[in-house]
């Protein structure tokens, strides 16, 4: 049987190159858009809810580790709402002239 | 159909597409919009393709947890006033890092249960919970010194970097301790050092430096978020931690630049200490004494100009003067005259905390320009009007190497033919550092509250009796 490839290994090339993406990313947006950006990342680094979900979602767990979860399911979707709709409404002030 | 992993997966990987598309939106305001709804549903596939997994089985505190959560967050976000976004940004940023303090404790204590346990794993749930509990108590003293809870200056002691250099030590020591070991008090201990850790590296920087905090902090979540995702196996959580991480860092450094000065020079302060020479420009200056000049001086000069740039500082936030320039503007440019506004990058409490003010004064963003587009239109300007803003304009920057200020890139405002300058007292910008331009020749300061000084320009302007 061929050598199986450590998980963490292939993570960390997860991680490195999409280092890279964001680096490139970033670097085009537009400063008058740095406020936004900060929200909007803000927004997405809500993204621990799914890791929230996985704490809290396992019913053979005990209730501590399940309140624990829940906790974390809280915190994360504020984030996730409260980031994606106030950077909306930042967003929809951006006009040009009429 | 049973739902795999293998479609999880999947799905995940779409749901990553859309989170990059949704960044890259932000290249233009005209598509930021849609970006933002790209990330969206993004992060509505995420969690649809979680939910859907095996892993999870039971939804009642899902349910709750997510409800509370929306109106919590939707409230919040509709109640938010433009001027507070700082305020909310490091709200926001310490309930990531709490989650992802929570989610590494509770992810060992079910591995724990489960005889799971590895060293590779204990050193990425280190990972998560250290930063996360750093961004945790790091943002709420941001969040302490923006509401102004905490005072806003630098809180400086003897040994200040030793100590912390020691917790730190600390820290590792007890991840080390615990990836071999597994122990449960280890872990405890381990997240209450880097609580403490966070409060003691974020209290000694002032409020001048928030910009840099902010995005340090940002930054700081999106690492707690990937490092989450070492420990959960799980790419989507690393390509998005990796995403956010990056981009904070982008924006630490950018600030960083805007005041020529180090992110170690930031951390371990330097602002707002004595710059020692006493015969420094700036003190030689002052004994020149300063003009001062009432509305009707400014609105003199402004009306018959043929340009006129305002600068807006913090001042403008705290003031709530946006709406108020924004009449000025339509009303200058009734008569003919070009308006335009300039923005350095620091000025205000967060990168880009000035274009979202004047975004929500409906002053149209093609009007709002950058430092180095906007620096070579000064000199053939009539009338540069400085709104509550103070170190972004001063000469001192380039001409007093005393100055610890020296270095920093500025708005050339002092080039324009006319300088006036709303100020509430003569008291120094955050750096502590004299204006240098407040004694020039073509300068003049109108006292007063901003909003109030706007006003009166307006209704003097409409009054039309000159």
């Amino acid at each position: 049987m061929p050598e199986a490839l450590d998980p963490s290994i292939a993570a960390l090339y997860v991680f490195v190159l999409s280092c890279f993406i964001g680096y490139w990313v970033v670097w085009g947006v537009t400063p008058s858009l740095h406020t936004p950006l900060v929200a909007l990342t803000n927004a997405i680094s809500g993204i621990v809810l799914i890791g929230a979900l996985l704490v809290a979602g396992d019913p053979e767990s005990g209730i501590l580790i399940q309140f624990i979860g829940f906790i974390a399911v809280l915190l994360a979707s504020i984030n996730v709402f409260g980031g994606f709709l106030v950077t909306h409404r930042m967003l929809s002030m951006f006009k040009k002239k009429k | 159909m049973d739902f795999t992993v293998n479609h999880q997966a999947l799905a995940y990987l779409v749901s990553a597409i859309l989170f990059i598309f949704g960044l890259k939106g932000l290249t233009h305001p005209a598509t930021a919009r849609r970006g933002n709804f790209y990330a969206m549903l993004g992060m509505l596939i995420a969690i649809v393709a979680t939910l859907l997994g095996r892993d999870v089985q039971s939804y009642g505190f899902i349910v709750a947890g997510i409800a509370g959560g929306a109106v919590i967050g939707v409230i919040v976000a509709l109640r938010i006033q433009m001027t507070a976004m700082p305020q909310l940004v490091a709200a926001l940023h310490s309930f990531v890092g709490l989650a992802a303090v929570l989610v590494g404790i509770g992810t060992f204590l079910h591995k724990q249960d489960a005889g799971l346990l590895n060293a590779v794993l204990m050193g990425e749930i280190s990972a998560g919970v250290v930063i996360g509990a750093i961004t945790f108590t790091g943002s709420i003293i941001a969040f302490g010194k923006l509401q102004g809870l905490l005072s806003g200056a630098p809180v400086k002691f003897m040994g200040q970097h030793l100590l912390n250099a020691l917790i730190a030590l600390a820290v590792v020591g007890l991840a080390v301790h615990f990836a071999m070991t597994g122990s449960l008090l280890s872990l405890v201990l381990m997240t209450l050092l880097a609580f403490t850790l966070g409060v003691t590296l974020i209290i000694p920087i002032g409020g001048a430096d928030m910009p840099v905090i902010i995005s340090m902090l940002n930054s700081y979540s999106g690492w707690a978020a990937a490092a989450t995702g070492f420990t959960l196996h799980n790419d989507l959580l690393i390509i998005v931690g990796a995403l956010v991480g990056c981009s904070g860092a982008i924006l630490s450094f950018i600030m960083c630049k805007a005041m020529n000065r180090s992110i170690l020079n930031v951390i371990f302060g330097g602002f707002g200490s004595s710059s020692g020479a006493g015969e420094s420009a700036g003190a030689q200056a002052a004994e020149k004494g300063v003009k001062s000049a009432v509305v009707e001086d400014a609105v003199y000069w402004m009306e018959d100009a043929g340009k006129v740039i305002i600068v807006p500082g913090y001042g403008m936030a705290v003031a709530q003067a946006q709406h108020s320039l924004k009449e000025l503007m339509e009303l200058l440019e009734a008569r003919g005259v070009e308006v335009k506004f300039a923005i350095h990058p620091v000025a205000g409490r967060m990168p880009g905390h000035m274009n979202v003010l004047l975004a929500e004064a409906d002053i149209p963003y093609d009007r709002v320009l950058e430092m180095d587009e906007i620096n070579p239109e000064f000199p053939g300007t009539d009338v540069v009007l400085v709104v509550g803003a103070n170190d972004v304009v001063n000469p001192a920057a380039k001409e007093d190497k005393t100055s610890p200020i020296y270095g920093m890139p500025i708005l050339d405002a002092g080039r324009a033919r006319q300088v006036y300058f709303l100020k509430r007292s003569m008291r120094p910008g955050y750096s502590g550092v004299d204006n240098l331009l407040f004694y020039q020749d073509n300068t003049s300061l109108v006292f007063g509250d901003a909003k109030e000084t706007i006003d009166g320009m307006n209704s003097a302007l409409k009054g039309g009796g000159h």
